[in-house]
Order: structure tokens, then C-alpha cells, then sequence
């Protein structure tokens, strides 16, 4: 048997309401219809009056969850596209991520993001914002590109006592599949070196870590051994994998799938820069979307988001210098 | 709170309504006395930030929170420190917030309005309006998921905000989940400076209401009276499974947005006019003329009154303030995940 990333997200959600009573799912659709991509499939016959059908609303949503929470619950909340999270981002920035600091009542609610580019989705559906709730303090960002990490992060992410931004990248949904769930995993918070190599680091995370393999792949046949690291959560990002790995190669390319203005990868660029600048044989660099809206026909999606290819063309021309 | 409030006692003796008119006038005087001492501070400096004053609200404010009881959840905003007190906060509480003592619930970190205790149903405002009522809304809903049943929660604005999409977005919640809610509505007739007629376009706002489906009382604002009936009633209707009820109460806002505001842009004709009445003196005429509260013990009760504040100022002032050094810095509960400053880590 064999499961979709998509589908280790419905079992790890299927796991909490099953192992605690605190759990509820919120969202629009995923009550009887299971969710606009089936991510809560059956979850309502199997957990009556559990997962809760809510009106479009999204401030709404997440302010119920931030009540409930301050009343002992683990409300999940689906936002059915991580783009209409910014409605409610005034009740995540503002409410989630302040209450545990301003009155040391932890605010355990997770808010599950479907997150990142596919094919003919457009400017309202695509989008890739986990670097705009990172900026916020008083929140975790996981970005798993995983079908195991799907579940196992998902699950830690409802366990924990702090709000987490679970950004599932849609692209990976059917894509992606594993002959089983995991028994155990890496915590929250740290990178994975997810091939190894000598020649140069690339630093990615969620569907970039398979562009990034990919492009991996593609070079290993001119005899370049690329490192891909994971980065798994953006917030906390593991500084100190994604510093051992450049230490190793000397070389860093970041890539993500957000815009290029600030953002995931400006942020390693930096830190491994103040905090690792000896161990750079070259200027790092990064790879990021194009400046623009997310297009919507397939021909400039795809040259839109890097790729296996335009990260291998980034790679070669770190290796060179 | 009171034991026995409004909501739980259809009719009552003459004693026992009284006894309440009395409690709530002092829940009135007390907070126009600390919301007077808040501002005598503000102008000397003491407090630093805003101070946002209630004068005009209390009666409103006083019904919602003495009608509430233990168990119950209170989201208070700006001009509500006599429902605040009602509802069982302290003045120390208060005063701490507004002077950052590191002994007050908000230790510093916020101030002046933005402060509770959420884990005993006080929530501490955000500054973005109508932000608070969807999280009333999931205490409540966490409760019905507990089986806790009886208990309501009630939430505070002003006809401002009821421009807001966080707004409509939770009382159309409310009312979908068919929750405990009371959302009491000051139409105080300014937001800041903005008169209501460049607010909404409605003759009332009760006339929202039926459009969401949940009951709505429109209350003369300045009138004790009036208020403690309407916040029972909707108090007792929410508690007993009637849904989400609203409360428009007509009033004037007595003194500017907060006390940096001298607010010459509020129209005289309405300082004037009914809406223009002072709820405390209004109460104490009321008390006056039933022969519950007679001159000498309306003083008597100021004396204890102002007493009671300048202990709790003369403690908070003698507190240390925050200590830059002492603080965590840590904004999440799961301390292992915490980045920190980069500057503290090694290499």
C-alpha cells in the first residue's frame, strides 16, 4: 500500500482527532464534502461534530481558533488556499502569534496553508507566503516536502503549544508518495541533509527540495556531488545544519519558491554570511520566483518558479566561480 | 459579577433590586474616579503610551459586566473599566497595566486598555476592531465541545467597528453556530473624530440585527436602568439557548478618543441633548430619589472610593519598573524552539 502527501496530511489529522479529544478541524468544506482537496476526507462521519463546516470568514476562522484555544482546545484550521490566509492575517499576526507573549496563555492552534504553485492556478491560487508569517515572531512555519514528514510534522505541529503556520504545498498533494507512514522522525526544527554531497550546498525547502534533487541528479553526470538540504521548518530555521553543510562545500545556492524580495532565502543568505563568511569559497546566491504575480497558462508557470533545470543552470554557474 | 444578577432572577424584591442598583452605581463611581485619576496621571507624566477614558459608558458598560457571572467570558475594549470592574477585575489591575508594572497581567509588555486574564474569561484587547468577537466565539464553542453548558460570553464595541469585516465575519458566526454571544454596541456617536453618518447608512444600527438573525434591544445608553434590563434580558436569552443577542445603545462619548484628544469636533448641539447625559450623575439622581443613596453616603462612598484607588496607585507606583535585562525576549511557548537574537548564538 502506498499513500499521497496529501493523503499522510488526511491520516496525520485522522491520528489527532483519534488520539485527542482537544483536536477539531475548521475550515470551508471540509466537514461532509471532505475538504476542496479531500485533505479531511470521511472525517466528519468518523469524527461527528468534530470538523466543522465554517462560513467565508476567514478573520472569523481564526479567531474562533484562537478562543478555543485559550480554552484548552487544538482547533486545525484549513484554509482552503494559503492565499486566503491573508484575510485572516490580522487575527494570526496580531491575535495567535501576541497572546502566549502578552499574557503567557499559549495559543496551540495550527493553521494548515495549501500553499505554492500548480499548473493553471493563477495569481489567487498559488501563492507561496510562508516568509510573511515567519517575520512574525510568536509563530512556527513548517514547510515539510515529505509524505513522511507531511505526517509526522503535521502531528507535532497540533502537539505543540504555539501557533503553527503548516504550509502544505499543493504541487506535492498527489505527486508525492510513500509505501508507508513513519514510526519516527526528525523534530520539528531540524534541517535534513536530504543528498549529500561535497561540491556545493543548495538550501531549499517543500517542492523546491525535489527541483533541487533533480537538478542534483543532472549534475552528478558532469561529476558535481550536490548537498540538498531540507530545511523542513522555516521558523526556527536550523541555522546550524545549513552552516555543517556549507562548511563541507563552500558553496551556497538558496532556492524558494516565494518572490525574491526578502523572504526564506535572503534570510540563510545572511545569516550563513555574518555567521559563516569564512567558510564561503564564492559569493552565495539564491533562485526565487520571478517578480511578478503568479501566471496562470502552464508555459509561464513553469518558467516562472525555478525548476530542476534553472536551478541546475544556478548551480553550474556557482560551481564555476 | 454578582450572585444574583438580573438573568437569573425573573422577578425581584425590592431589597435584592436595590442591592443591585447600589452595586452597580458603585462600579459606576469607581470607574469615573480611577478613569479621572488615569488622566490626572497622564497629564503628569506617570503613564506613559494613551490613556482611553470611559466617561459617559459606564452605566452601559456597569449592566454588561454586573450581569455577568463566574464562568463567563467578558471581551471589554476601550471606554469599559466599569464593566471590567464589574465583572471582577481589580484596580490594581488596571493601574499596574497603565503604569507597566512588571506585577500586572501584562507585565509590561502592553498597556493601558490592553489588558485580562484569559484564563478567567478576561480577554485583553487587540487594537483592531471587532477582533476580539470570534474569539468569544471560540470559548464558546470550545465550551459547547466540553459540555460546559450556561455560560455566555459578551463582547464590547463601538459603532465604529461595526464597519469592520472581523465584525460581520463573527456575529454572522455567532449566529450560524448559534452561540452564547451578547455584542453590546456603544454608538457613542464618534469613532475618533469620524461622526456616525460617515460610518453606516442606516437610521440604527439595531436594524442590522434581523439581517444576521440574532435579537437586538436598542437601550438609552445614559440610563442605569434601561441598561441593566436590556444586558439581563439579552444576558438570560444567550445563557438559556436563545443565539447571539444584540445590544445598540444610544449615548455620547464624555471626554475625547483618548487624553491627547481635546475633541472640539464634537457637535454641542449634542452635548446638549439627551444623549449629552451623564449616566453617573443620572444614577445617583435615580438612587437618590428611590431613597437607596442619600447625599452624605453618596460621599461616603467617594471617600471609600478614592481611598481605594490611591492605595492601589501609591502600590504600583512604589513597584519596580520592567527590567530590560530580566525579560525573556521569548514570544513562544516552546522554548526549544525558540530563535532568539542572532547575535546570542555561537560561531
Amino acid at each position: 500500500m502506498s499513500l499521497t502527501y496529501l493523503e499522510a496530511i488526511r491520516e496525520a489529522q485522522a491520528r489527532a482527532l483519534r488520539d485527542d479529544p482537544r483536536v477539531f478541524i475548521y475550515g470551508q468544506d471540509v466537514g461532509a464534502f471532505g475538504g476542496a482537496f479531500k485533505a479531511t476526507k470521511n472525517l466528519a462521519v468518523e469524527f461527528p461534530g468534530r470538523v466543522i463546516d465554517s462560513p467565508i470568514s476567514e478573520d472569523a476562522m481564526v479567531g474562533m481558533a484562537v478562543g478555543a484555544a485559550i480554552e484548552g482546545m487544538r482547533p486545525i484550521v484549513e484554509m482552503q488556499f494559503a492565499d486566503f490566509s491573508l484575510v485572516g492575517f490580522n487575527q494570526i499576526v496580531n491575535q495567535a502569534a501576541t497572546l502566549y507573549w502578552r499574557t503567557n496563555v499559549p495559543c496551540p492552534i495550527t493553521v494548515r496553508l495549501p500553499f505554492g504553485g500548480t499548473s493553471g492556478s493563477g495569481p489567487f491560487h498559488s501563492q507561496s507566503i510562508e516568509a510573511i508569517y515567519a517575520h512574525y515572531p510568536g509563530l512556527i512555519v513548517l514547510t515539510p516536502a515529505t509524505v513522511e514528514d507531511a505526517y509526522s510534522m503535521l502531528l507535532e505541529a497540533v502537539a505543540l503549544d504555539d501557533p503553527v503556520i503548516f504550509c502544505e504545498h499543493k504541487f506535492l498533494y498527489y505527486h508525492l508518495k510513500a509505501e508507508k507512514l513513519p514510526d519516527e522522525a526528525l523534530p520539528v526544527g531540524k534541517a535534513r541533509i536530504a543528498r549529500e554531497g561535497r561540491d556545493l550546498t543548495i538550501a531549499t525547502y517543500s517542492a523546491m527540495v525535489h527541483e533541487a534533487i533533480e537538478a542534483a541528479k543532472e549534475l552528478s553526470g558532469d561529476g558535481w556531488e550536490i548537498e540538498v538540504v531540507d530545511l523542513r521548518s522555516v521558523k526556527p530555521l536550523d541555522t546550524d545544519t545549513i552552516v555543517a553543510s556549507v562548511a563541507r562545500t563552500g558553496k551556497l545556492l538558496c532556492v524558494g519558491e516565494a518572490w525574491p524580495w526578502g523572504g526564506v532565502t535572503a534570510e540563510i543568505i545572511s545569516r550563513v554570511t555574518a555567521e559563516g563568511f569564512g567558510l564561503l569559497d564564492a559569493p552565495p546566491q539564491r533562485l526565487n520566483a520571478k517578480e511578478t504575480p503568479v501566471p496562470y497558462h502552464p508555459n509561464l508557470w513553469a518558467a516562472h518558479r525555478p525548476t530542476a533545470r534553472s536551478v541546475a543552470a544556478a548551480a553550474r554557474n556557482l560551481l564555476r566561480q | 459579577m454578582l450572585q444574583t444578577a438580573f438573568d437569573t432572577e425573573p422577578s425581584l424584591d425590592a431589597k435584592e433590586e436595590r442591592d443591585i442598583y447600589l452595586s452597580a452605581f458603585r462600579f459606576m463611581l469607581l470607574a469615573r474616579v480611577l478613569d479621572d485619576k488615569l488622566a490626572a496621571l497622564y497629564r503628569a507624566g506617570k503613564i506613559h503610551g494613551g490613556v482611553f477614558l470611559g466617561r459617559g459608558q459606564e452605566a452601559l458598560s456597569t449592566a454588561v459586566g454586573i450581569s455577568l457571572r463566574e464562568g463567563d467570558v467578558f471581551a471589554p475594549l476601550i471606554r469599559d473599566a466599569a464593566g471590567r470592574l464589574a465583572f471582577g477585575e481589580s484596580v490594581l489591575d488596571s493601574v499596574r497595566t497603565h503604569m507597566g508594572s512588571p506585577h500586572g497581567p501584562m507585565r509590561g509588555r502592553d498597556g493601558n486598555v490592553h489588558r485580562g486574564r484569559p484564563r478567567e474569561g478576561l480577554l485583553p484587547m487587540i487594537s483592531h476592531l471587532g477582533a476580539m468577537i470570534s474569539v468569544v466565539n471560540g470559548i464558546l464553542l470550545a465550551r459547547r465541545f466540553q459540555k460546559k453548558s450556561g455560560t455566555v460570553g459578551a463582547a464590547c464595541i463601538g459603532e465604529g467597528a461595526t464597519s469592520t469585516g472581523a465584525f460581520h465575519e463573527a456575529l454572522n458566526q455567532a449566529a450560524v453556530e448559534k452561540l452564547p454571544l451578547v455584542l453590546v454596541i456603544a454608538d457613542n456617536q464618534y469613532a475618533y473624530s469620524t461622526p456616525k453618518s460617515r460610518q453606516f447608512a442606516c437610521d440604527s444600527l439595531a436594524r442590522k440585527a434581523p439581517g444576521y438573525g440574532v435579537g437586538v434591544q436598542t437601550v438609552d445608553g445614559t440610563d442605569l436602568s434601561e441598561c441593566l434590563k436590556a444586558a439581563g434580558a439579552a444576558i438570560s436569552r444567550a445563557r438559556t439557548g436563545g443565539g447571539p443577542q444584540l445590544i445598540v445603545a444610544n449615548l455620547l462619548r464624555l471626554c475625547g478618543h483618548g487624553e491627547h484628544d481635546v475633541a472640539d469636533y464634537v457637535d454641542p448641539k449634542l452635548m446638549n441633548s439627551s444623549l449629552g447625559r451623564d449616566c453617573v450623575k443620572a444614577a445617583e439622581e435615580f438612587l437618590a430619589r428611590r431613597h437607596w443613596l442619600d447625599a452624605s453616603q453618596a460621599a461616603g462612598l467617594r471617600e471609600d472610593i478614592v481611598h481605594e484607588i490611591e492605595a492601589a496607585v501609591a502600590q504600583a507606583q512604589r513597584e519596580p519598573a520592567p527590567d530590560p535585562f530580566a525579560e525573556e525576549w521569548r514570544a513562544i511557548a516552546s522554548e526549544h524552539l525558540c530563535e532568539g537574537q542572532p547575535e546570542h548564538r555561537r560561531i
